[in-house]
């Protein structure tokens, strides 16, 4: 059950920490970073700015084992999603096709 | 308050805790379809980067970086305050749950407002997809001669993902702020106490759930090309 009530101090602290991190990204976005570490980095902070919304300001964190259940299933499609459709583009280029005649 | 309490449970729950477990669970339901709705912009956006990778980086630094940082504060803030109403909801302050949900549907506005005058940018800029798109503005790290595709053409993918992901963000930031005029109606008519704020803690998780996809389209849309503004940037 959600009846829990989350003291006004833990939104503030919630609060500035998404404000630090959305500083941080910024900030981050113009390291000059090997390879894809930039978009690494971006959507770690963005991951971690999402699981701090999702667990206090939607109160997953005090909600029934089911709750969990529903919020991590949309999230965990995504990533199935997101991972067999790059697995598809990305490997493209991995094997030369042989030329048409 | 006790009876109350009973006369807020519809007659097909057994009691509150029951009705609360429901309507949450229903209102994650809906929002993982929205995670869904949402996924296939964020899939096109994966793949059609991945392909255009240049062209994405020179758009999205045409963005407004400062308007879109300063929109992201504002969203996250307009959160506090949602988080606020609902706590005020269940510590019975009535004329706090009216405060908190005005603010958060001011901060909305603004949030509204900064993505009008961007909108206006763009159209005035002529980075609006359609038949008067220009984009000319080539930086010096970008050769296009080795480019294997056409360099305007894929920053007008980049503008159409643009404006279909913030268009379809700022949709449904309006739904949101309609949904909490209701609220506030509710709250004003004295409906809410500490047995009864369901309806105002479910609107907090869909708005909630927009302020996150806001989190994601932010770097995605005005972050990832920074870096190559850099000099010798790779």
């Amino acid at each position: 059950m959600s009846d829990h009530v989350v003291p006004i101090r833990v939104y503030l602290v919630i609060f500035s920490s998404l404000m630090v991190l959305t500083l941080l990204t910024v900030w981050a976005a113009f390291l000059d970073l090997p390879g894809s570490y930039n978009t690494i980095l971006a959507l770690s902070i963005a991951i971690l700015k999402a699981t701090l919304v999702i667990l206090y300001f939607m109160h997953v964190r005090y909600s029934s084992r089911l709750t969990w259940v529903y919020a991590g299933a949309g999230f965990f499609w995504l990533v199935i999603l997101l991972a067999f459709l790059m697995s598809d583009y990305l490997s493209r280029d991995w094997q030369r096709l042989p030329q048409g005649w | 308050m006790s009876d109350h309490s009973h006369s807020v449970v519809a007659h097909q729950f057994d009691d509150m805790p029951q009705q609360k477990e429901t309507t949450t669970l229903a209102m994650w339901a809906f929002l993982l379809t929205e995670v869904m709705f949402f996924g296939g912009l964020f899939g096109a956006y994966t793949m059609l980067r991945n392909r255009f990778p240049e062209a994405f980086a020179v758009a999205s630094n045409s963005l407004d970086l400062t308007l879109g940082a300063v929109n992201t504060a504002v969203l996250i803030g307009s959160s506090l305050t949602m988080a606020l109403a609902v706590h005020a909801a269940q510590t019975n302050k009535r004329r706090q749950i009216i405060l908190f949900l005005v603010l958060t549907i001011a901060l909305g506005g603004v949030f509204l407002g900064i993505k009008a005058v961007e909108y206006n940018h763009k159209f005035h800029e002529h980075h609006v997809p359609g038949a008067g798109f220009h984009f000319e503005e080539v930086p010096d790290w970008v050769d296009v001669s080795r480019l294997n595709y056409d360099l305007e053409k894929a920053t007008e993918t980049f503008f159409s993902l643009y404006f279909a992901m913030t268009g379809l963000h700022a949709l449904h930031m309006v739904v949101g702020v309609g949904i909490m005029l209701v609220m506030i109606w509710m709250a004003y008519r004295n409906r809410f106490s500490e047995h009864y704020y369901g309806p105002v803690e479910i609107s907090g998780l869909y708005w909630h759930f927009v302020d996150i996809v806001w989190i994601f389209l932010f770097p995605l849309l005005y972050l990832l090309g920074r870096h190559f503004l850099l000099e010798g940037g790779h």
